[in-house]
């Protein structure tokens, strides 16, 4: 499956130039991305020529069945990746594929899945983007519309095509490439956040607060990307690399790059942390999960904090690799700042969907503290804890989903609405408790054994205190996270007949199963996860095991 | 390969057999002896009322699944070498990191073997006999979910190989013991019961919760092997406080003194109930736990002394109980005090005493468990009547009740070549044997035991199956179905013959060998010392004394139907010595002192410090939630200045 040549990009990729032949490309290794590429034309062609009844169907098979054939080409390609080999770069260096990629890939891809189940819920006939989204909210146009049932089927194109940034994003293996992928992820993320059925300018609103904070935060990125590039000579991670572990580019050589190289880092990691959300880039998280419809922040919540945490890793252990020296303190501010801010902040939220936002920034923090750590324990520790969020946060928003004002009404954001469901739906609140209490950390679920990995790895790389400020800041959200339940179990309902809930249909009653059933068997039986994360004490050289020390092709 | 065969051939004789991963179906899939009746238990449970109709023989095939399993690992378990028959069984790994690696195993020993198979082999046989006792209960899902649920954890309890495990099947089992305690909730005195085995388990079993911490915090692990193979490196101080705290949680599991007076009011529970867990299994989990800690005691002999010596008062006090007790299950309840005490006592002993122990438990666990299921058919038969003083006559009308009754009777008051007889007779003689004036007090006060048993049982004899009828009016006896009378008569079989399969030829003693070490001072087994050994010859005169004493007071004169009066012994044995009103005083007004003191500083103090935190946070919330305007403008300014940090602290290096 993998050829010689491209197992060995060192020498042979050095200067890529431009010929007139094609790169060889091994499409084999492409083919998850491919598939979903292919399926989001597909759906876009659909949208043009399959009639208006009959779409929805198609569409969702597309969708789905994109997303599960690519989820088991990476699968395929993660049972024949050689046992002791890192991976390998394909098409001139810009992508890899590794076991971090692999294993990245296919949780975004199991994730965007029930993502997908739940965009596909109707609750009455209604899914939960708008009628005609073109229509001024309020109008009469968008009355007529909604009495004539229209439905936006773009949703699942949109989302095949983020998904499609998402993949490629913790893939990619050079700046260029990176920046492609980002954007590629976020322009549908844009739209789709704006087309909420309910509150609408609340939702435009958030959309182009998230366009415009994205905007000017690829605008850091880019010119951050420029900088690294001035530095190294190229955008390549690799090449990047060799020029840090040389001092920079030959030009360089005798004076003094390093300004240029840790202004070029710290661009560069703003863009990144925003797109994970850290303080003081975090800003945008809370109203945007708040604006957008409530399936489009479950996908956004999990694929898209894996994605970002997998480009975060790949750039800070393989391209900074070599000055992890100079970005340590960096990340050390800004995961204490994550955990600090974020937990206090959450502690005064009334809207569950803001809460749960914030809730996030937190996560983002912790999975920052094993960042610090810069090692194949780190990156093993990170990666559970963003597969194991993942499942319990979109069960969560899928609980959200359930919950309403009154009978055929909004999503009950505010908290109060939810006094009393313990006793009208004891399921429902069940299974949120069971999330709530995984965000907490509490044992046998996945969120104590993701918290313990993280932590461990970061207690192993000397950073304690970070640990301390972490163990102490999980503290603060398990009291929020308490105070829910014991919202939903002890109080009295605020008005008489408690909460409305809608029944949740099959689609959304499977997200929720699944979110439950991840969260506690990752939480009892997290061995063969993490045995499949943490490298084996390998046979081979010394090089050899420095090549695959943490996973990473270089 | 063949010089560590020697080694471990030569170094078996003292230390414990060096445990082995598990082989083979049987004994590396021996989870299922657990996981069977726990799914019974979660079928049960979950299933809800659409399992009514079949449950019940679910919940009685799977403990049968579970013992057929155990005799395969026991033919297994034989057919090794003596001294590698300790088998590791790694169940399940939470998680590891580094040297901490935090998961379950098992350990199939002669030992853990043994209980196994009591467990099963007699939680079955009462498992059936539930089956006719509860037919008219419409709870009976629920009280064989319990039942189910209780076996798992008791088998949880002796298959542990770490004492974390092992105190998790502890709580299990007290958890099941609470649910059927109280089973019949509708009885105000079975919830008050079951609340107060609940209360009086927590003392113990903080004692043995302390003492694995203790222990972690000494040896770093709380594996058996590493505890008990790393003593050396511990102080006698250390030592003593793990061994006493150990027979802390044993006097609480076990009903011994000073903890033993939840036994009685448990009896409140259903009559199997009483039979499986307060007669034959749990409350033998505390002898369990001191023969399995074993090397801690030999290593800190005031412990071990201590435990000798609650294990002989205790047997005392329960004796004196059970002879004053007019309610059958009580005197049986204190019967059983008094035979664990025996047990404990030669727990006490060291390796001389560990194999009497476990095969009187043994033995015990049929006898006693074929008394109560008598007792229940006594009282199936009787409208549920419990007062002795209204039985009389019964052997005729339930002829197999009685003759099966009675052969546990001649066993417990250990008629010679009965099962009771031949196990202890062991234990008085390691108790003579311990030699000193401490082996002639231990001794005696099993001799005067032995003339009480005698005593008690003869009047429950008499009380219920002989004499004239003192019934209630309406009272019809009959004999029971043949679901509760078959259980009845296969204990019975094993309450005359089992004595005699364990200890001739001290069979039983060298199979445990390999687990509990052997006895310091080797001698051949003789049918012909059990008899004529002065300790033998007393015993059988106590016996027959103490037989005599009961026909000539109550067989002899007709018994009142209401009790009389009775001289100050009497009165405290009929207030189980006053161990309610010793509690009260000693434990439950100091506590309600200490627990208001306590909860006068929670409230002002450490709910003054909590509640500042929590209010410090809450202001900070509250004014770092302004920086969230809304404003698109203010957030991109917040991006500038966190793009500044970021640089900034990135130029620190510079």
């Amino acid at each position: 499956m993998i050829s010689a040549t491209q197992a060995a990009p060192g020498a042979a990729l050095a200067a890529p130039v431009i010929t007139d032949s094609p790169p060889a490309i091994d499409y084999w290794l492409l083919a998850p991305m491919l598939v979903v590429f292919a399926a989001g034309v597909l759906a876009v062609l659909a949208e043009a020529f399959v009639p208006r009844p009959r779409r929805r169907p198609v569409q969702l098979l597309l969708a789905l069945g994109g997303v599960l054939a690519a989820f088991v080409l990476t699968l395929a390609q993660a049972f024949t990746l050689p046992e002791g080999e890192a991976g390998t770069t394909l098409a001139l260096g810009a992508v890899a594929v590794d076991r971090p990629a692999l294993f990245l890939q296919g949780t975004i891809l199991v994730l965007a899945f029930i993502s997908l189940l739940l965009i596909a819920e109707r609750h009455g006939g209604e899914d939960a983007f708008a009628a005609q989204a073109a229509a001024v909210p309020g109008s009469e146009e968008e009355r007529e519309h909604v009495l004539a049932g229209s439905e936006h089927t773009e949703v699942y194109p949109l989302v095949l095509f983020a998904v499609l940034g998402m993949l490629l994003f913790p893939a990619a293996n050079d700046f260029l490439t990176l920046f492609v992928a980002l954007e590629v992820m976020s322009l549908p993320l844009y739209l789709l956040c704006g087309i909420a059925r309910r509150r609408r300018l609340f939702s435009q609103e958030a959309a182009v607060k998230y366009f415009l904070l994205g905007a000017f935060s690829s605008a850091f990125f880019l010119f951050g990307i420029a900088l690294v590039y001035g530095y190294a000579g190229s955008v390549n991670f690799a090449r990047v690399d060799e020029a840090v572990q040389a001092g920079g580019a030959e030009i360089f050589q005798g004076g003094n790059g390093e300004p240029l190289l840790l202004l070029g880092i710290g661009l560069v990691a703003v863009g990144l942390l925003f797109k994970v959300g850290a303080v003081p880039f975090h800003n945008w998280k809370p109203d945007v999960y708040q604006g957008a419809p409530t399936p489009i922040t479950a996908l956004m919540a999990s694929c898209t904090l894996v994605a970002a945490f997998g480009a975060l890793l790949r750039v800070f252990f393989t391209a900074f690799g070599g000055s992890v020296e100079s970005w340590r303190p960096m990340l050390w501010v800004v995961a204490i700042l994550t955990m600090v801010v974020a937990a206090i902040v959450a502690v005064t939220q009334r809207d569950i969907k803001r809460l749960l936002a914030y809730s996030s920034v937190v996560h983002a923090g912790f999975v920052l503290t094993a960042v610090v750590a810069a090692d194949s324990a780190g990156l093993a520790g990170a990666m559970f804890y963003l597969a194991a969020y993942g499942f319990t946060t979109i069960g969560a928003f899928a609980v959200v989903t359930l919950v309403r004002t009154h009978e055929n009404g909004a999503e009950a954001g505010d908290l109060e609405q939810w006094a009393g469901l313990g006793r009208t739906s004891p399921v429902l609140a069940g299974a949120l408790s069971l999330f709530l209490l995984a965000f907490a950390g509490i044992p046998l679920t996945s969120g104590f054994i993701g918290k313990f990995a993280v932590f461990e790895a970061a207690l192993a790389a000397g950073a304690a205190p970070l640990v301390v400020v972490g163990v102490l800041s999980s503290a603060v959200t398990a009291f929020f996270y308490v105070r829910i339940i014991v919202l939903m179990y002890f109080s009295e309902p605020a008005e008489k007949g408690g909460p409305r809930v809608v029944p949740a249909g099959l689609l959304t009653g499977s997200v929720i199963s699944i979110g439950v059933a991840a969260t506690f068997l990752l939480g009892v039986y997290p061995t063969p996860v993490l045995d499949h994360l943490i490298p084996a004490p390998g046979g081979g050289t010394d090089a050899e095991v420095a090549a695959t020390a943490d996973g990473f092709t270089r | 390969m063949a010089v560590s065969m020697t080694d471990s051939l030569l170094a078996a004789d003292a230390q414990p057999a060096v445990t082995a991963p598990a082989e083979g179906a049987v004994l590396g899939n021996a989870w299922l002896l657990i996981a069977l009746p726990l799914i019974g238990a979660a079928v049960l449970l979950i299933g809800g009322k659409r399992t009514d109709a079949w449950g019940h023989w679910l919940a009685t095939a799977l403990p049968l699944a579970s013992f057929a399993w155990a005799v395969l690992a026991l033919v297994q378990l034989l057919g090794m070498d003596a001294h590698h028959r300790s088998v590791g069984v790694d169940v399940y790994t939470w998680f590891s990191s580094g040297d901490l690696e935090v998961g379950a195993s098992l350990l199939i020993d002669p030992l853990s073997i043994s209980f196994v198979l009591l467990i099963t082999g007699v939680g079955s046989l009462i498992h059936i006999y539930s089956v006719g006792y509860m037919a008219h209960d419409e709870r009976r899902r629920r009280f064989f979910a319990y039942l189910n649920l209780f076996v798992a954890a008791m088998l949880v309890l002796v298959l542990a190989d770490n004492f974390v495990l092992l105190f998790l099947g502890w709580e299990g089992v007290g958890l099941a013991s609470y649910l059927l305690i109280g089973f019949w909730q509708h009885k105000p005195s079975a919830a008050v019961a079951a609340k107060k085995a609940f209360l009086v388990n927590r003392v113990g079993d903080l004692g043995l919760l302390i003492a694995i911490m203790l222990m972690f915090s000494t040896f770093g692990t709380v594996a058996f092997s590493g505890v008990l193979g790393g003593l050396d490196g511990a102080g006698q101080g250390v030592l003593t406080a793990i061994g006493l705290l150990l027979l802390l949680g044993a006097c609480g599991k076990s009903a011994q003194l000073p903890l033993q007076s939840w036994l009685l009011d448990a009896m409140e529970g259903p009559t199997p109930v009483s039979a499986l867990i307060h007669a034959a299994t749990m409350v033998t989990a505390g002898v369990y736990l001191i023969v399995r800690a074993g090397p801690i005691f030999e290593a800190a002999p005031a412990a071990q002394l201590a435990v000798a010596i609650v294990g002989a008062a205790t047997l005392l006090a329960g004796a004196v109980i059970g002879c004053a007790k007019d309610d059958i299950k009580k005197a049986l309840a204190g019967s059983t005090m008094s035979q664990i005490g025996y047990m404990t006592l030669a727990a006490g002993l060291g390796p001389a005493g560990y194999a009497v122990a476990i095969a009187h438990l043994i033995t015990h666990g049929f006898f006693k468990a074929g008394l109560f299921l008598g007792a229940g058919s006594v009282m199936h038969g009787m409208n549920d009547e419990v007062d002795m003083r209204r039985y009389g006559a019964l052997r005729r009308y339930m002829p197999i009740t009685f003759a099966t009754f009675g052969l546990g009777y001649l066993a417990i008051i250990g008629f010679p070549l009965l099962s009771g007889w031949w196990t202890k007779e062991g234990i008085i003689e390691a108790a003579f044997g311990a030699g000193g004036l401490t082996g002639q007090l231990l001794g005696t006060a099993a001799l005067v035991g032995a003339a009480l048993t005698a005593f008690y049982m003869t009047r429950v004899m008499i009380m219920t199956f002989f004499g004239e009828k003192r019934w209630h009016d309406g009272v019809h006896p009959h004999e029971s179905p043949a679901s509760m009378t078959g259980p009845m008569v296969v204990l019975a079989v094993g309450s005359v013959f089992l004595g005699a399969a364990l200890v001739f030829g001290y069979r039983f003693a060298h199979f445990l060998e390999p687990a509990v070490g052997a006895p310091p001072e080797h001698h051949e087994f003789s049918l012909a010392a059990m008899f004529t050994a002065p300790s033998a010859l007393a015993a059988l005169a106590l016996m027959v004394g103490g037989v005599a004493l009961a026909w000539f007071m109550y067989g002899r004169r007709p018994v009142p139907v209401t009790a009389p009066a009775g001289n100050f012994i009497t009165a405290a044995a009929r207030n189980e010595l006053y161990g309610n009103e010793i509690n009260e005083g000693l434990l439950m007004r100091p506590g309600q002192v200490v627990t208001e003191a306590l909860v006068a500083i929670d409230t002002h103090v450490v709910n003054g410090a909590v509640n500042g935190v929590a209010d410090s946070v809450r202001d900070g919330s509250a004014r770092m939630r302004r920086a969230q305007t809304g404003f698109a403008r203010t957030y991109a300014l917040t991006m500038l200045f966190g793009a500044a940090i970021v640089v900034a602290t990135l130029a620190v290096r510079i």
